[in-house]
């Protein structure tokens, strides 16, 4: 029987290059950089080391370096028949993690923050923190990988992780209706990993089985018509979260064109979302966190939780 | 028991007496008839459904809204008391144990479902609500609420977001944090704070997903926003046997390689399968070394092309039979057997300790086997009835309580179950939690730095140690040492 591995020598590299002082952040690939805001002036930056440690398809688990690029984690567990939660827009799986959007197809991947099972990162004071652990379930303590995830790097630098990995389904087809109330598709068939619509156009992806994926065709097809599309269409930049029953009634004027997630309530639009009021006893909570894992907030300075949309 | 060894604040321990001004003013607060100070309602509120012992119950109250949950807070505050939440008591790790005379909050009066919206599919419910009871109340809605532990007719919606519970259907659905969508939480300030969302991505840390688990210590639950999941039109349910629990455990690696993940994957040993059968007549084998008890559910061509790969694969691995449930009813009987597996366990013993670890699966028949030999290293019987589809064991380990000396035996089995889980790559808990009864084995996992950042997240939400205190973290980090708590800074404790 093999123990948990231990930390990667890279790992030690990179807590050398954050130390202990001066305000520093992760880079990436850039390809989310203005979520959060921009960094304070004079943010040194450091990159995550590449590569991919250990795919365990029968654990449904990949160790993964958080400087390794999405796409290439993404084409080798395809070559095993798997993939993971991360979303397929570039990046690396650092910054994919630290910023916590989930795929378009979230209803058929699952959502980024669920993905994450262990986490190493770089603490502020320099040091190597682990998190979380190495299976598909586990209980073990208060829960960091969900802290980390989606918190722009300003409570750690994101290092090494363990993600979960799912099998591909056998079939995937992209429909595309003129014709059909996008709010039916998710009460008229199983296995739809996406229902986008545009206001005018609903587009489908069906996953599964291919027998299964031709039924639900079939039973959208009972409602209207449907064409065959290529996947989803262009997405505009802005990014609204919203509640999925809250999609009826989209306001062109607030969001101009946009792209709605239906069922999930996210919303891609050409006008960014207007930051939420945050109650105090919560902005309060959450700073009493940053304060912990940041007492001099040298992490990602600038960045804020609170401001994504921005 | 190490584990509830140890100091706790001697003002913190100070015995409930009728004079005990905290107790005029709950009364106030709530109602004569929902503080409970005599000694037989304490007794009972100092156990929960594990095996450890110890605990003192303060006042225990019975609150019917966050409002209330909030003037307890206050209370506790003001006298400088801690506080533990507590939803059914079924948990097995000691979680809902009160340490030192704290005033117990127990939320099983608030147990309405509040709302259901079937487009955002989200209920929204209170925490007392008992699990199945929520599943019942959408089964006509055509939903479900995916977690399923297997003290679901009993324990509350509150009490699985404590301990992000599980259950055997989490394999495909995954455990209760994937299943909350928001909390209101009363924190142990006494402020009331909405954490997640039913948007998409709220804004902010996810504090939603650090509280699911944090089992009472980070504030108490007062309204949850969980998510319903479609019921599956089709369910198929098979029965496999082997010769041994070993050659079992190789086909659960074998069918999730090949990329099917079933909704469950249980297995249960010889002597569990033959306790079950008598109790249940479900038609177990009596003669198998193990069974699994593998479910499918989705549509109907791909379910069963799914089920004929995994009979293929369990040939393959050496299966004696495959028996598919040919009806509801024959399904409903074998998931009976599953279920009732713990009470058929009063037939071969007087009393059990049921633990829990994750093992990688691939590490699942070495591991069983050396939990067999550390069975008979101890002298003690052991069990097993587990979610074998994710690694997650449950060795249960047989005992006569009136036999003396008896626990520590018990302990030091459970012990060296640990180690071996963690040497094979695995984890203390999948679902049961750290309470009491893993608190000071969590170094055995985790570095001293890798504890004081979960620490640092406990006291963002507590910095005075109030609720739950001893609780997950060992000793030296937590708010169960006496000197982390002369370490407050002052003015907390004012």
């Amino acid at each position: 029987m093999s123990g948990p591995p231990a930390a990667p020598a890279a790992l030690a590299a990179l807590a050398a290059e954050v130390g202990a002082e001066g305000p520093v952040a992760a880079e990436g690939r850039r390809t989310r950089w203005d979520v959060g805001g921009a960094l304070a002036d004079g943010t040194r930056l450091v990159r995550a080391p590449s590569g991919i440690l250990e795919h365990k398809p029968e654990e449904m688990t990949v160790r993964v370096l958080a400087g390794t690029p999405v796409d290439e984690l993404h084409a080798e567990l395809g070559a095993r028949g798997q993939r993971t939660g991360l979303p397929r827009r570039g990046g690396t799986v650092g910054g994919a993690l630290a910023v916590g959007e989930s795929d378009v197809a979230v209803l058929g991947r699952g959502r980024v923050r669920d993905t994450l099972l262990q986490v190493r990162y770089v603490a502020a004071d320099g040091a190597v923190v682990q998190g979380g652990g190495p299976t598909v379930k586990n209980v073990t303590g208060f829960d960091l990988p969900r802290l980390i995830v989606g918190s722009l790097g300003t409570l750690g630098i994101l290092g090494e992780v363990i993600l979960r990995t799912n099998p591909i389904p056998a079939s995937s087809r992209w429909v595309t209706s003129a014709s059909v109330d996008p709010f039916a598709v998710l009460d008229l068939v199983r296995g739809a990993s996406c229902v986008l619509w545009d206001g005018t156009r609903t587009l489908v992806e069906l996953e599964g089985h291919g027998a299964d994926v031709d039924a639900n065709l079939r039973a959208l097809e009972r409602v209207g018509e449907w064409g065959e599309a290529s996947g989803p269409p262009p997405l505009p930049p802005h990014r609204w979260s919203m509640p999925p029953a809250g999609l009826r009634t989209l306001d062109r004027e607030a969001l101009g064109d946009w792209v709605a997630s239906i069922g999930v309530g996210t919303v891609w639009a050409s006008r960014p979302q207007p930051p939420a009021e945050v109650p105090a006893p919560l902005a309060a909570l959450a700073q009493r966190v940053k304060d912990g894992f940041d007492p001099t907030g040298r992490l990602a300075p600038g960045r804020s939780v609170w401001r994504r949309a921005a | 028991m190490g584990v509830l060894r140890g100091a706790f604040g001697r003002r913190r321990s100070q015995p409930v007496l009728p004079q005990d001004p905290v107790v005029a003013e709950l009364v106030d607060a709530l109602a004569p008839d929902r503080v409970r100070m005599d000694s037989a309602e304490r007794a009972l509120f100092a156990h929960d459904a594990s095996v450890f012992t110890g605990g003192v119950s303060g006042p225990v109250c019975f609150v019917t809204s966050a409002a209330e949950v909030q003037a307890v807070m206050r209370i506790a505050i003001r006298h400088d008391r801690a506080i533990v939440p507590r939803g059914a008591g079924t948990g097995l790790a000691g979680g809902a144990i009160p340490l030192g005379a704290p005033i117990v909050v127990s939320t099983i009066k608030m147990n309405r479902v509040l709302e259901v919206d079937t487009v955002d599919r989200v209920a929204w419910v209170e925490p007392g609500v008992v699990n199945l009871d929520l599943t019942r109340y959408l089964r006509p809605l055509g939903y479900h609420f995916a977690p399923d532990p297997s003290s679901q007719q009993a324990c509350t919606i509150g009490g699985n977001v404590a301990n992000n519970s599980g259950g055997p259907h989490c394999l495909a659905y995954g455990v209760t944090s994937n299943h909350v969508v928001a909390i209101d939480v009363v924190l142990p300030s006494g402020e009331l704070v909405t954490l997640g969302g039913v948007d998409a991505e709220p804004d902010g840390y996810d504090l939603r997903g650090a509280f699911v688990g944090g089992e009472g210590t980070l504030g108490i639950a007062t309204r949850i926003g969980v998510r319903i999941t479609p019921n599956p039109p089709v369910v198929r349910t098979m029965l496999v046997s082997f010769d041994s629990a070993e050659v079992a455990a190789s086909m659960v690696g074998d069918v999730i390689a090949a990329g099917i993940v079933p909704a469950a994957m249980e297995m249960m040993d010889r002597e569990i399968t033959r306790a079950v059968e008598n109790f249940v007549h479900a038609g177990y084998p009596l003669d198998a070394g193990a069974v699994l008890l593998v479910e499918v559910d989705g549509q109907d061509e791909g379910t069963r092309l799914d089920m004929e790969r995994i009979t293929e694969i369990a040939h393959a691995d050496g299966a004696r039979s495959c028996r598919l449930a040919a009806d509801e009813e024959e399904r409903a009987l074998l998931w009976k057997g599953r279920k009732g597996a713990f009470g058929a366990v009063a037939q071969i013993a007087p009393a059990y300790y049921l633990h829990d670890t994750v093992v990688p699966r691939a590490a699942l028949a070495d591991v069983l086997r050396a939990v067999y030999e550390i069975g008979a290293r101890h002298d003690l019987p052991v069990v097993n009835v587990f979610h074998a589809g994710d690694g997650n064991l449950h060795p249960l380990l047989l005992f006569d309580p009136r036999e003396p000396g008896i626990m520590e035996r018990v302990h030091e089995a459970g012990k060296d179950i640990v180690e071996v889980s963690l040497a094979a790559g695995g984890t203390l808990s999948g679902e049961h939690g750290i309470g009491v009864e893993k608190r000071d084995y969590m170094s055995m996992m985790f570095s001293d730095v890798d504890l004081e950042h979960q620490n640092r997240l406990r006291r963002a939400f507590d910095p005075a140690c109030r609720a739950n205190p001893g609780k997950v973290l060992p000793a030296s980090h937590s708010c169960a040492d006496i000197q982390a708590l002369r370490q407050v800074p002052t003015g907390v404790w004012a």
